[in-house]
């Protein structure tokens, strides 16, 4: 029992950054944007995040120095995607490739000219990251370690998810945010601004991808800077959009179960099953994989990318 | 008269209209310009980190071409490159978004070890174009699976290649840890070195995948621009409905394509795995596939072009590791002006097909 | 002339929307030039011109799409700038296009309410302003039906919808006409009257001109992106509209020879097709399709025309029946196979650029379509095609640059001409033509009609599926009305009238409308 609750409190923590990326996704998407530079857009926000909070030695700090360093990342794909019209797939794809390169570039950088040949966060922030202990909630047997012994982003982060989620679907703006997502064409003829909505919701999606990143080096890496840090877990995030059938509510469970895949080999007693680590590495895909096979079997249109994703809009097209 | 200055340039709308055909002269230019524009980018970044750009640049260069080693190292650095962008060349004249050429790449490269590993007691020869095969095999049918699934229900290949990937990427994992698992590696999880008899051959100082690549690129480039399948490949792309109109099976067409873009990537890993790895290493891709993809692209699908944009990358890339030990800069520079590169490239891509123009002037009244 | 003494008759009214000396130009094509036109509140203004005149491209700038290069616009008698929709819908301009602007995944409400001002209302409340409109004009809606659901007129309606609950008084239809039956476009033109009369002005683009008459109140034609006159409905009539459509004087006549010894060459069945939904396009359908006849097809979109075309050209499968060319049944083989056995089938379908011709490639490209496989070897011989087309750009007088230029840099009467010429010179027996003169300006529709007569008096067999009634009635020997994907009734082209299968078209037996009329 004792076993089952750490798996459950290890997969929250394991699916916490990848909730991020894939909210932030979910926006981009619903934008007609399929981004694949969320990778990128999340290194760079796991540098700004970190470095901010190395120096400032505030959490708030970082918190918005990652948001504004992914979103930074997703205005270069924004300029490129909506204004000058560029392939968005090939453009994700460099994002990711300057992304992580330059995330790890100033990391070196850096280390190179600290004095102890490493980066450490300070104590201050340190102790604001660490796990909530709130007195009497935090003791309910049980409860207590499964709902309120998190750190402060798992909390952040499903709130992120649930506002995006009422943003979208109860909300004048979410609708016309959708329908551009949908048919730029018949939003445009309506006069709800295209390229206004897709590059606030291509920004905002940047940054809350780029919090992602921030989780990923100062709480995952354990404040201690690492290259890599995200190491895929942008590239999940992509899936995980497909797992959540493009709904930021979805998300949370589906990075809780996500999360689940990626810790499930250190907590699967080895009396029961032993299955090499690689194939738990590998199922976020391989699931993910089956659920874009199951669903355009059914060709369900419930459970289906934005139409016009992937697909820039140019007014004058004739 | 100054108010009505203020309102002529609020009233100014600057808005994008789309030119008229472009000569391919101009277009070039353009394109040449954006990638000075990038280099004077990339140049600022250098400054901003505290070096000369033009040093830095030259030894960029210098450390590509300076000595016989260093331009075969750069042509090492090139040819899975090159074969992989050729590979997804084939895909993307279909108009089939193959995002998976990481993943074709890696099961190209363990197919073709597995004869590495266990069968290297063959003849050379026999060895060197069984394990071709296998790496053909092997790409070519990873790449029939989104093919597949694509033909019989439409499932997006964008999103579904790109799962493969990682799902192939966990099979090496699951090799090394297990059943490929080197037994002298003393604990440390790696696949053995393949023997003498299973490394490619070398000519002029670099493996032979370079004479492969050549070849496979004037192959793509006849295959693509003059025979039946080719033309075939034109009108799918264009449009599955006319495809059938004119008698032809899309279907199979899309199968097959995807078999040979799969089987031209599997064809890179080979020849990563046994000509310059010696081993299968879990980076035997390396993210060469997504490369791959941006190189194809900003050579417009174009065999030619695509030799030049690779070999391009690869100076970069090589270059940049004397950057490293001659500046102290670290490697992921590379990336970086990679990536500034790229960006500038693409937005200059707009200035190919579109223009800025003045407009949405108010009214006279 | 007319335009000016109109202009005298109208002194010190207050114009909806006046425009001056547009003109818009894209790349090197001058779409509009120099282009004047006025309507006023209670007013229906038709816009007349023919494909490629202007139309669209006159009235995207009036909707904020487009911006005009040079001219000035006044709405309500105030000069205006329209720089987007948004703009345009402040002043009160709604635009119902020609391809509707509709998110399909969504329901009729939320395609209504998106992008109106002010936060999201409750769902009742949307509903009964709604209703409230629906009503005042008619108009029959399922609030929560998805548009992937809905019918075309069903989709109008709520673009119609849409353009109203935003208050618009100034509504713009694009071609609103070609995707509805005789019976609904009725009951279209009676909504569109109730608005005038409520005070709307009302612009309505099209090319036919016997709606032209019965529905506007004045004229405005253009021609090759010049206004060449406006004109009051009520004085003018269906020539002197042609004739300033077409800058001259014009034979509306077509001919129709006399069919030469015809012989069954096709018979089709007790056939049905499925639709991919599993429902039946066709449904049990039997006629012969006669050597030196045109069998002409009416129907609303979307009857059965398309799967009919297909099936017949071996592009698919059926659920029951037969089909039978010189008595061999040609069901079950696919389209090499049919063009293999040495039937010369030759099927013009009705999307030219996305299914006929292959957009990106050179008239050389195209001619090699279905005979690229011919030749030996792994590789194509372009010297055949080359050689056919040189010969059509002759023969036909193609309009292109060269042989390699790509099609869809071809005006639609240029590629229609290499799509039928390509088809023609492969000498069918049956020549399977769709919507083969839709888009074409009037000289180029002519060449069409003659075209296929000369192939008719060959002695070929050829299906027409047309959506013009008035051309089916004067060009085809015989008329096959389909309605959801039955056949309401064969009947003489010469001994019938438009009404007659605008009834069939609904679903009405021949017998029935025959017996009554």
């Amino acid at each position: 029992m004792d076993m089952f609750i750490n798996f459950l409190v290890a997969a929250v923590l394991a699916g916490t950054p990848l909730l991020f990326g894939t909210v932030g996704e979910i926006i981009n998407e619903k934008a007609g944007h399929l981004n694949l530079g969320v990778e990128g857009m999340m290194a760079i926000g796991a540098c700004a995040g970190f470095m901010a909070g190395y120096r400032s030695d505030s959490l708030i700090i970082a918190v918005i120095a990652a948001f504004l360093a992914g979103a930074a990342g997703a205005l270069i794909y924004a300029l490129l995607t909506v204004t000058f019209m560029a392939d968005q797939n090939v453009t994700g794809l460099t994002l990711t490739i300057f992304g992580c390169g330059i995330s790890n570039f100033i990391g070196e950088y850096n280390i190179a000219r600290s004095e102890t040949g490493n980066l450490k966060l300070p104590e201050h922030i340190t102790s604001q990251i660490r796990n909530l202990n709130i007195p009497g909630l935090s003791d309910i047997p049980v409860v207590g370690k499964l709902l309120f012994s998190y750190n402060i982003f798992v909390y952040f982060g499903v709130v992120i998810a649930i506002i995006v989620f009422i943003y979208l679907n109860k909300t004048k703006s979410g609708l016309n945010l959708r329908t551009i997502g949908e048919n730029p064409a018949a939003a445009d003829a309506v006069g709800i601004h295209v390229a206004r909505n897709k590059y606030i919701s291509l920004l905002i999606g940047g940054g809350i991808c780029g919090i992602g990143g921030a989780y990923c080096s100062m709480i995952i890496c354990g404040g201690v800077w690492m290259s890599d840090s995200v190491n895929g877990l942008g590239w999940i995030s992509v899936a995980l959009v497909i797992f959540a059938a493009w709904s930021p509510l979805k998300a949370i469970g589906g990075s809780l179960v996500f999360g689940a895949f990626s810790v499930l080999k250190y907590y699967m007693p080895k009396s029961v099953i032993t299955l090499p680590n690689a194939f738990y590495d590998m199922l976020p895909f391989l699931i993910t994989a089956l659920i874009l096979v199951i669903t355009s079997v059914r060709k369900n249109k419930g459970r289906a990318q934005p139409a016009s994703c992937g697909i820039n809009y140019f007014r004058e097209e004739r | 008269m100054a108010e009505s200055a203020v309102k002529k340039a609020v009233g100014l709308h600057v808005r994008i209209a789309k030119r008229a055909e472009l000569g391919t002269k101009k277009a070039v230019l353009i394109r040449l310009a954006s990638v000075l524009a990038a280099l004077i980018a990339g140049g600022i970044f250098i400054l901003i980190i505290g070096y000369n750009p033009f040093p830095v640049y030259g030894t960029i260069v210098k450390g590509a071409f300076s000595t016989a080693m260093a331009f075969q190292a750069t042509v090492k650095i090139m040819i899975p490159l090159l074969i992989s962008a050729l590979g997804v060349t084939l895909a993307f004249k279909m108009k089939f978004w193959n995002i998976g050429a990481e993943g074709q790449i890696i099961v190209g490269a363990i197919f073709a070890s597995y004869f590495a590993l266990f069968h290297d007691d063959m003849p050379h020869v026999l060895l060197i174009i069984i394990m071709l095969a296998a790496g053909i095999i092997g790409g070519g049918l990873y790449g029939l699976i989104p093919a597949f699934f694509k033909a019989k229900f439409n499932t997006n290949e964008t999103l579904f290649t790109l799962m493969l990937n990682y799902i192939a990427l966990n099979i090496i994992v699951w090799l090394r840890d297990g059943a490929w698992a080197d037994p002298e590696s003393g604990g440390f999880p790696k696949i053995a070195r393949f023997s003498a008899n299973a490394q490619l051959d070398k000519v002029f100082g670099v493996q032979i995948g370079w004479i492969i690549g050549l070849v496979l690129t004037a192959a793509v480039f006849v295959y693509l621009r003059y025979t039946k399948h080719g033309y075939e490949i034109s009108v799918v792309s264009e449009s599955h409905a006319t495809a059938r109109y004119a008698g032809m099976d899309p279907k199979k067409i899309m199968l097959r394509t995807m078999f040979l873009s799969g089987a031209v990537c599997g064809v890179a890993g080979m020849v990563q795995a046994t000509g310059s790895d010696m081993t299968l290493a879990t980076s035997v891709a390396g993210g060469v596939g997504f490369t791959a993809i941006i190189v194809a692209w900003l050579a417009q699908l174009n065999p030619i072009v695509i030799l030049i944009v690779s070999f391009l990358f690869a100076v970069l890339e090589k270059g940049s590791s004397v950057m490293q030990s001659t500046f102290g800069i670290s490697t992921y520079c590379a990336d970086v002006l990679q990536g500034i590169i790229l960006f500038f490239v693409l937005a200059g891509e707009f200035f190919v097909r579109y223009k800025f123009v003045a407009g949405g002037k108010e009214s006279k009244s | 002339m007319e335009k000016e003494t109109y202009k005298k008759e109208n002194d010190g009214e207050v114009y909806a929307i006046e425009c001056k000396g547009i003109t818009k130009v894209f790349g090197s094509v001058v779409a509009n030039d120099n282009i004047d036109l006025s309507v006023k509140y209670g007013e229906i203004l038709a816009l007349l011109g023919e494909n490629g005149s202007g139309k669209t491209t006159l009235m995207n700038m009036l909707s904020g799409i487009y911006h005009p290069d040079s001219g000035s616009i006044s709405i309500s008698g105030k000069p205006a700038a329209i720089n987007s929709p948004s703009d345009a819908i402040a002043l009160g301009i709604g635009m119902i296009h020609q391809h509707f602007k509709l998110v399909e995944a969504f329901s009729a409400v939320d395609n209504i309410i998106a992008g109106t001002p002010g936060k999201l209302k409750k769902r009742s409340v949307i509903r009964s302003e709604i209703a409230a409109i629906s009503q005042k004009l008619g108009l029959d809606v399922d609030p929560d039906k998805k548009i992937y659901n809905m019918s075309v007129s069903e989709k109008q309606t709520v673009e119609i919808l849409k353009v109203l609950y935003r208050g618009a008084k100034i509504l713009i239809l694009d071609e609103p006409t070609a995707v509805l039956t005789p019976q609904e476009t009725e009951k279209l033109f009676d909504m569109l009257r109730r608005m005038r009369d409520d005070g709307c002005a009302i612009i309505i683009i099209t090319h036919k001109l016997n709606e032209v008459l019965a529905i506007s109140d004045r004229v405005t034609v253009l021609r090759k992106g010049q206004s060449a006159a406006t004109v009051l409905t009520a004085e003018s009539d269906e020539k002197k509209l042609t004739e300033l459509m077409v800058g001259k004087k014009v034979d509306l006549s077509i001919e129709r020879p006399e069919p030469v010894s015809p012989e069954p060459l096709l018979n089709v069945y007790h056939l049905s097709v499925d639709k991919p939904d599993g429902s039946l396009a066709l449904d049990d359908i039997t006629f012969d399709i006669y050597s030196g006849e045109i069998l002409g097809v009416a129907g609303v979109a979307g009857s059965g025309q398309k799967e009919l075309c297909e099936t017949i050209a071996g592009l698919n499968g059926i659920r029951s029946g037969a089909v039978l060319y010189k008595k061999e049944n040609i069901i079950g083989k696919s389209a090499r196979e049919i063009i293999d056995l040495g039937i010369s089938m030759s099927f013009v379908p009705e999307d030219r650029l996305g299914m006929g011709l292959v957009a990106s490639m050179g008239m050389t490209g195209n001619m090699m379509l279905k005979s690229y496989g011919k030749s030996k070897g792994p590789f194509v011989d372009k010297a055949p095609a080359k050689e056919l087309s040189e010969k059509l750009i002759k023969k036909l007088d193609i309009k292109t640059p060269s042989a390699e230029t790509p099609v869809r840099m071809l005006s639609g009467g240029n590629v229609q001409k290499v799509l039928l010429g390509r088809e023609i010179e492969s000498a069918p027996n049956l020549l399977i033509t769709a919507y083969p003169v839709r888009g074409l300006d009037i000289n180029s529709a002519y060449t069409v009609y003659d075209l296929l007569n000369e192939q008719k008096k060959k002695g070929v067999a050829v299906l027409f599926i047309g959506e013009d009634l008035d051309v089916l009635l004067e060009l085809a020997d015989k008329i096959m009305v389909l309605c959801h994907g039955k056949i309401t009734g064969i009947v003489d082209a010469r001994k019938v009238t438009k009404e007659q299968i605008g009834l069939m078209m609904t679903g009405s037996s021949a017998e029935e409308v025959l017996g009554n009329g």
